[in-house]
């Protein structure tokens, strides 16, 4: 499971600036277990934005966003709510919203931080494009991961090594912030580029003390010695 | 005097490189300070260019002030976190180091240490902001320093780029160097003045001055190479066939390097010359572009 929390509502309300009327996607996956955007954190979230004015046009829960397929399914079901909409609001974790990102074309709004588990979420797909950061910068990045997509992990643009678009790294990878450049253009949302992003609060990767004391982490820490003998 | 006076004066400026060796060995440095001193209003110190582990550029630098030649102290983000890039500062402030050159830093598997651990827990955009909070007398956590810095600001801009959204990329990474507290910029190297001036229709209006970037050719075989493998460089074929067509090489490419000089500037107010190991030779540059 990766978990997510929300982010504080004011954030949300900020990244909102601008956008009269907002379509929330929840998960019914690892967001609804965390209940950072399930059902109803979903509906508790439109509730709050209308109750600040804000027009929300629809709302939906898929299991699971970070499978690009079935969001492009349920969401064209929900077409005519989605054109209403300026930009949509994600509750979920950053893979999520970066799937969700990539199949629409209206901007897209992380509503959470995804945290880290100390790397005890085992396999998932689309698990190395989230850093699990705690503080997630997707909304200033279209919905790209610029921790994961550039080999620095700059936040504030490109360093200026790329060649032909590709990675100073890696003639294999494409400069992160070049992709980031065309998914803002292409939503019209270049200005983001000219916010400056304060250097990042690292402390928030470290896996909270208690969260590991639920997960596979204490067992091993609180286990007597397996041949019997005494712990010195 | 220094860099700060020339362009704070309106002088064109002229800064050059000294590039620190590996291992203790300073004569070479000391040789190339005593050639450059009252030629250059400053001489950047580079630090472990090209990710290669060599004598630091806080030394260096500190030791170019006791020569009576003004350091433009380079800083990465590669290898240094928030502290120790913080409290270098420090160091360089109290050795007398006033210019700062803030810097990503090539990857460290470009160079001898492959393996290295990359930092880069700041960025470019945000250590030119940690310099002018040292300068208001803070350090980025907000806590009150004991006698704050007084840094000249610098910063780098790649005016030649082979994509569109690169170019976009750093014009508005520059812009966010100045409003972090950028005070000059020092580009990569330019040989197509076109490129330049385009590059300046941009960068000029921003009202911060700009180094044009000049690195002399030694043959036609490096401009090649620098095609090829070395980002934000381009050199045009016309270059390149003189280079390929002339007798004396290393000469053709000082007088190219000057004739270069003389065409920028009018765009920019000084140029930077990264010799690469011809730093004897930039007082040649200086003559031949009329500078001397």
């Amino acid at each position: 499971m990766i978990r997510s929390e929300q982010k504080p509502f004011e954030e949300i309300l900020g990244s909102l600036e601008g956008d009269e009327s907002v379509f929330i996607l929840g998960c019914g996956g690892c967001a609804a277990a965390c209940g950072s955007g399930g059902e109803p954190e979903v509906l508790d979230m439109r509730a709050r934005l209308e109750g600040q004015g804000k027009s929300v046009s629809g709302h939906a829960v898929v299991d699971f966003l970070c499978q690009k397929a079935l969001v492009i399914s349920r969401l064209g079901a929900r077409r005519a709510e989605l054109e209403a909409a300026d930009s949509l609001l994600v509750l979920t974790c950053g893979v999520g919203v970066q799937a969700v990102a990539a199949v629409v074309a209206r901007p897209v709004h992380p509503g959470c931080n995804t945290v880290s588990l100390g790397g005890a979420k085992g396999e998932w797909q689309g698990a190395e494009r989230c850093l699990e950061c705690g503080d997630c910068l997707l909304d200033a990045t279209g919905g790209l991961c610029p921790l994961t997509l550039c080999s620095k992990g700059l936040t504030n643009g490109a360093c200026g090594g790329a060649k032909r678009g590709m990675c100073e790294v890696s003639e294999h990878r494409p400069c992160g912030w070049e992709l980031i450049y065309k998914r803002l253009a292409s939503t019209g949302r270049l200005e983001k580029l000219r916010t400056f992003v304060p250097p990042k609060a690292y402390d928030r990767m470290r896996p909270r003390a208690e969260w590991l004391a639920t997960s596979v982490w204490d067992i091993e820490a609180h286990a007597p010695p397996a041949d019997g003998a005494e712990r010195r | 005097m220094g860099l700060r006076d020339a362009l704070d004066e309106g002088r064109f400026a002229v800064t050059a490189e000294v590039g620190p060796l590996k291992g203790t060995d300073t004569a070479e440095a000391f040789e190339v300070a005593d050639l450059l001193k009252g030629k250059v209003d400053a001489a950047n110190v580079t630090d472990q260019q090209s990710a290669v582990m060599r004598l630091g550029s806080l030394a260096t630098s500190s030791l170019l002030v006791g020569r009576g030649l003004d350091p433009v102290y380079q800083l990465t983000c590669r290898d240094r976190n928030r502290i120790a890039l913080q409290s270098d500062l420090l160091s360089a402030h109290v050795l007398g180091i006033r210019n700062v050159l803030a810097l990503t830093g090539d990857f460290p598997t470009f160079g001898d240490h492959p393996d290295a651990k990359a930092v880069y827990d700041l960025d470019s955009v945000q250590l030119a902001w940690a310099m002018r909070r040292m300068n208001e007398g803070y350090d980025i956590s907000g806590h009150e320093l004991e006698g704050k810095t007084d840094f000249f600001i610098g910063a780098v801009v790649t005016p030649y780029t082979d994509t569109e959204e690169a170019f976009e990329l750093q014009c508005i990474k520059m812009e966010k160097k100045i409003e972090a507290g950028a005070r000059f910029f020092q580009t990569q190297a330019v040989y197509d003045a076109t490129v330049f001036e385009r590059f300046m229709k941009r960068a000029g209006k921003l009202g911060v001055p700009v180094l044009a970037g000049i690195i002399p050719l030694r043959s036609d075989k490096m401009a090649r190479y620098m095609n090829r493998n070395v980002a934000g460089v381009y050199v045009p074929d016309d270059v390149i066939a003189e280079m390929a067509g002339a007798e004396k090489k290393m000469s053709r490419g000082l007088e190219i390097a000057a004739r270069l000089i003389k065409e920028l500037r009018s765009m920019c107010q000084g140029v930077h010359i990264m010799a690469i190991g011809m730093e004897k030779k930039v007082p040649e540059i200086l003559e031949l572009a009329g500078l001397s």
